[in-house]
């Protein structure tokens, strides 16, 4: 697929990167018909987010078509969908209460290292350790 | 100093220190006499306030040991707790599914390679003995054998190696309610003990690799197992999710 990826300060390219695959039985597919530019994305492009590599994907805000889903997915092929900034898994405490921002399981486990000696617990929010 | 002293009430203190320190004033109004006896009030006011707060730093230090070892923080009472030579490590994490259930999906062992990295695989060799194979660094692996010592349902395994595995261990896993309808707090307990020759340092050095923030990942990777039923990654095709 094609790709906005970044390569440094003030150095984003539209790349051929890997297609994406299922992985996990809850994910979805979706090509992008149009995006935008967040704010946190100027952070990216301005070089001030560490952890970022070159090669990194962007984009986080779009909307799209669902093109394959996992067998767990409640998505169907050729939804149209938006996605919102923040995901959440649906599942844990905080998405019931609809505190979807605070969901504990969205961020994979080796990326709530940085969270714990900051703030005396991990959570998922704060992934800025890449391993 | 009376009022710093005689406090056994063993509340917080209300911030005597500050209230010894007026006393140096005294210095103050030396300067405004200049006699032997403001001196000497200077002197013993130094001397008050050097006593008060000797006590209070004294008190704080019980308070906070005090504080310590009724935390509900399982990485921290591992710290502290009396573990001889034995590496000692315990984590725990809240998930919002019901006690029973993590339970049992935790007794089945051979589902632990699921959500624990270096748990390549896991065996039963019967009366519920179980064979273990842990990735080491450079390929190798290392074997452990453990038993079950005690088991609650519902609320405790606990676990030792048993004599002929490359390492010494053992553990424990608790399960109990969470408040409030939350689900149920899982902790885990691990002491370990590596043999003092070549393929022991090898062990340490795996083990070394932040054991606590390895125990940790798990747990978090067993919470998501458990309320999602997958494991959030970063990757986005399979091979990179396999390689983790």
């Amino acid at each position: 697929m094609r790709a906005l990826t970044w390569h440094g300060t003030h150095d984003v390219r539209v790349d051929t990167v890997p297609d994406p695959q299922i992985v996990n039985p809850r994910d979805a597919i979706i090509e992008i018909t149009s995006t935008a530019i967040c704010g946190s994305d100027l952070h990216l492009y301005n070089g001030v987010i560490p952890g970022l590599m070159a090669g990194d994907i962007l984009g986080h805000e779009f909307m799209g078509r669902v093109v394959e889903v996992g067998p767990k997915s409640t998505l169907k092929k050729d939804q149209r969908v938006v996605v919102p900034f923040t995901i959440s898994c649906g599942a844990c405490y905080f998405s019931g209460k609809e505190q979807y921002s605070a969901c504990d399981n969205s961020n994979p486990a080796e990326k709530q290292d940085l969270s714990a000696p900051f703030y005396g617990h991990p959570m998922s929010g704060l992934s800025a350790i890449r391993t | 100093m009376s009022g710093m002293t005689g406090d056994p009430r063993g509340e917080p203190p209300r911030r005597p220190a500050r209230d010894g320190f007026p006393r140096q004033d005294g210095a103050g109004s030396r300067g405004d006499d200049g006699t032997p006896a403001a001196s000497l009030a200077v002197a013993l006011g130094a001397g008050a306030a050097l006593v008060a707060a000797s006590l209070v730093t004294r008190r704080r230090t019980r308070q906070r040991e005090r504080a310590l070892r009724h935390t509900d923080s399982a990485p921290e009472r591992a710290r502290r707790a009396p573990s001889g030579s034995a590496t000692l490590t315990a984590n725990a994490v809240t998930i919002n599914r019901p006690r029973d259930e993590l339970f049992a999906f935790w007794r089945a062992f051979e589902n632990l390679p699921a959500f624990m990295e270096n748990v390549l695989a896991a065996r039963p060799l019967g009366q519920d003995r179980w064979e273990w194979r842990i990735g080491a660094p450079a390929g190798r692996s290392v074997r452990l054998e453990t038993v079950v010592t005690d088991e609650r349902p519902g609320e405790r395994i606990a676990w030792r190696s048993l004599p002929g595995s490359d390492v010494e261990a053992e553990g424990d896993v608790t399960f109990r309610d969470a408040p409030a309808g939350r689900g149920a707090v899982v902790e885990a307990t691990v002491a370990y003990h590596p043999p003092a020759d070549e393929l022991g340092r090898l062990i340490a050095t795996l083990f070394q690799r932040e054991p606590q923030i390895q125990g940790r990942r798990e747990l978090r990777r067993f919470k998501m197992l458990m309320e999602t039923g997958e494991i959030a990654t970063s990757a986005n095709r399979r091979p990179e999710a396999q390689e983790g």
